[in-house]
């Protein structure tokens, strides 16, 4: 056997092996499965989605699309286990309402009601949660939707965080056809706006790094901004928020999921120099950092001028850009042409991003 | 971004790629080894090699301080944090890396307390906060490190904190870049000398190399630039005949070192007779242990570490593929017992390993994902 034909052979062991089914191997829960890479992918096939599989679920799309009695509606669910609880730009009530109505939006919905579920820690601070009551109030007033219904227990002291909050949304259809799956060679794919701004920002308010930046979290929903894009430009593929796992997780779902490539321009990726500079000093990488109030959209690659100037006529949208487009070779892969004028893949994350020191 | 954006200059990574390729001879192939795992990162996080021609090729050098420790200090460490009342501290890329039971966000799960910080002051300082805690620094890391954790034994010692120790990890970058220059099939015209450890160590510790064995050496910084140019002064040295220390990094890195870093370390520290390398085996004085004069605050002797001594499966060959003989796809166990999931050499416990990368991208060549991304 030639050398070329061994090293097919052993590559070809590797594609089976890849394309068995997905696997819990560990024996108890880490945080990686809980960081929104690898780990937590595996977790959500080979547990929820096997045992729950359905063809509403299966799609594994931010919200779920549902027909009943001629209506087309969306449903959505999240919970928030941030710490801490209160941070420069928000806190986890914000992040509660936006999550889920940002889901929404992301899914070709307008957000209509939303329920929220609170894990309160015996202990905590009444006037805390006062506050962070406040903010969801404040949030759902901006976000034009209505929190109807509702559930509360308390844990006993150690047991819980403070607080956790879990929230679900229904919204009901403006766009259908909108997911992973139209999405096709040619597209272009814009973000909203600087990427990491959450993830840094939350980083740096738990104070492990005595690093100070004036930053703050992007926390926001972005429903009216996705209506402004949505009635703009027809050709909008696919929307989804950047929130755990980042930008660079956003897009390896969808090259996986569509089965093509997505190049993505370093250059063209808009990062504060606050995150970009606290996460060369942490070894991180932006593209993989959290995002609460940005969007990723594939769109026809042809009415990707209007997309831009639909996102940019918004407030929210005033940095968006132009980051990449979509091709179809190779299938399945994200790859980054760097600023330095290099070229790599940029890989899904295997667990949260730690910092190196090396 | 000042202090950053002119490291990275296309315009100029250009023209060093042009006066690179001038220097190859025609029919060669030039193997350098990068040392340090940072450089690495470097080269694999801004797409380096696309600056390289075909005939120049860099191979990754055993220089990631957290892949070469051996499963045995792992399951050391984690035998350590499963006392009662121990809460044991490392850095952030430690968490992931695998002993024979699981890695430490694993052994979190079954109940200990292992928790990550940026630096030991850090850990110092949850020791100040929690005197019930016994609280174990795991230090790891070359030169580079090891005057942080000596500095802040120190400062513990001074203080009189009774609460604090440390597991040492240190180890040595010297005396495994001998054992990978005394191999009978190297294969290698030169090699890029870590930058951080040698802002400690300074650049006379590599003389030997270029005396002895007749390799150059480059002492490269970490950004794009410095390594093309790193790589350019490797290339003039080998088409003029020379094998010198030649220092890149001068911005940094001080001929002689760092001689306040040295002389606390060898205060605190001092050469372990042997140490296991994942990948390379056992080598002797390439790893530091804290001195008897501070047992109070060496975590090996106050808690009687077990020792454990796990094998690497016989059929690992790392060692090679570091050297540069093997291709990662002709390891014995690559792909089958070594997966990045089930990581056993050091080649696959880094994602920028050269196992690891091959493992996860090698049925997409490089030219075709050049191509792909420049179509």
């Amino acid at each position: 056997m030639t050398t070329t034909e061994r090293e097919q052979q052993v590559l070809d062991r590797i594609e089976r092996a890849r394309r068995r089914r997905a696997k819990v191997r560990e024996e108890r829960i880490t945080l990686s499965h809980g960081s929104g890479g690898k780990a937590t992918h595996t977790l959500i096939e080979a547990v929820f989605l096997d045992a729950f599989r359905n063809p509403l679920l299966e799609p594994l799309e931010d919200a779920a699309a549902l027909a009943i009695g001629g209506a087309q509606l969306a449903l959505t669910t999240d919970s928030f286990v941030v710490s801490p609880l209160f941070f420069p730009g928000g806190d986890i009530g914000d992040l509660a309402v936006n999550g889920t109505v940002n889901d929404l939006a992301v899914s070709g919905s307008r957000p209509l009601y939303l329920t929220a579920g609170f894990i309160l820690e015996e202990g905590f601070p009444v006037e805390d949660l006062l506050k962070i009551v406040d903010s969801m109030k404040a949030a759902a007033l901006a976000a034009d939707v209505q929190i109807v219904t509702g559930d509360t227990k308390v844990v006993q002291r150690g047991k819980g965080d403070g607080v956790y909050i879990n929230t679900a949304g229904i919204g009901v259809s403006i766009r259908s056809g909108l997911g992973v799956s139209s999405v096709r060679p040619g597209d272009a794919v814009l973000v909203s706006g600087p990427i990491g701004d959450h993830g840094v920002t939350i980083m740096l308010a738990r104070g492990e790094l005595d690093i100070d930046a004036d930053i703050e979290s992007d926390t926001a929903p972005v429903h009216s901004l996705v209506a402004g894009l949505l009635a703009a430009v027809p050709g909008v593929r696919a929307m989804r928020d950047a929130t755990r796992g980042g930008v660079a997780t956003i897009l390896n779902e969808v090259a996986a999921g569509a089965q093509v490539s997505v190049i993505v321009d370093e250059n063209a990726v808009p990062v504060r120099d606050e995150v970009r500079g606290a996460s060369e000093l942490l070894g991180i990488d932006p593209l993989y950092v959290a995002c609460e109030g940005r969007i990723v959209t594939f769109v026809d690659g042809a009415q990707v001028d209007d997309a831009l100037a639909a996102l940019r006529s918004h407030p929210l949208g005033a940095e968006a850009a132009v980051i990449g487009r979509v091709a179809d070779d190779p299938p399945g892969l994200v790859l980054l042409n760097t600023a330095f004028g290099g070229t790599r893949i940029v890989d899904m994350l295997v667990g949260d991003p730690l910092p190196r020191i090396c | 971004m000042r202090f950053v954006d002119e490291f990275r200059d296309a315009d100029k990574a250009r023209a060093l790629s042009a006066k690179i390729t001038a220097l190859c001879e025609p029919g060669r192939h030039y193997k350098f080894m990068e040392v340090c795992g940072g450089h690495t990162h470097t080269i694999y996080k801004h797409g380096l090699e696309d600056y390289l021609p075909e005939s120049v090729e860099l191979v990754h050098g055993p220089g990631c301080p957290v892949c070469v420790i051996p499963m045995g200090r792992i399951d050391d460490a984690i035998s350590i944090a499963r006392r009662p009342g121990v809460l044991m501290t490392s850095f952030g890329d430690m968490m992931r890396v695998p002993g024979s039971g699981g890695n430490f966000f694993d052994s979190n799960a079954e109940g200990t307390n292992i928790r990550m910080v940026y630096s030991p002051l850090d850990s110092l300082k949850i020791a100040r906060q929690n005197p019930d805690l016994q609280v174990v620094f795991m230090a790891i890391g070359f030169e580079t490190t090891t005057p942080s954790t000596a500095m802040t034994l120190l400062r513990a010692a001074d203080e009189g904190i009774p609460n604090f120790s440390i597991f040492a990890n240190h180890v040595t970058i010297v005396p495994a870049i001998k054992a990978i220059l005394d191999s009978p099939d190297l294969r290698l015209d030169g090699f890029l000398g870590p930058g951080h450890v040698s802002t400690v160590i300074g650049c006379r510790p590599y003389e030997f190399i270029a005396r002895d064995y007749g390799k150059p050496v480059v002492v490269a910084g970490f950004e794009p630039l410095d390594i093309l140019q790193s790589i350019y002064l490797l290339m003039v040295q080998l088409s003029q005949g020379r094998a010198e220390v030649e220092n890149q990094y001068s911005r940094v890195v001080p001929w002689d070192g760092n001689l306040v870093a040295l002389k606390v370390i060898n205060e605190v520290m001092e050469l372990r007779p042997y140490f296991e390398w994942r990948g390379l085996g056992f080598i002797s004085h390439s790893a530091m242990r804290v001195r008897e004069k501070y047992a109070a605050f060496d975590a090996e002797r106050l808690f009687d570490v077990p020792g454990v001594r796990v094998a690497d499966p016989k059929a690992c060959q790392c060692g090679e593929v570091l050297k540069g003989v093997l291709k990662p796809w002709e390891c014995k166990v690559f792909g089958t017992a070594c997966t990045p999931e089930t990581p056993i050499g050091t080649c696959m416990v880094s994602p920028e390993g050269a196992c690891a990368a091959y493992y996860n991208f090698g049925r997409f060549s490089r030219k075709r994902v050049r191509e792909a991304s420049h179509a």
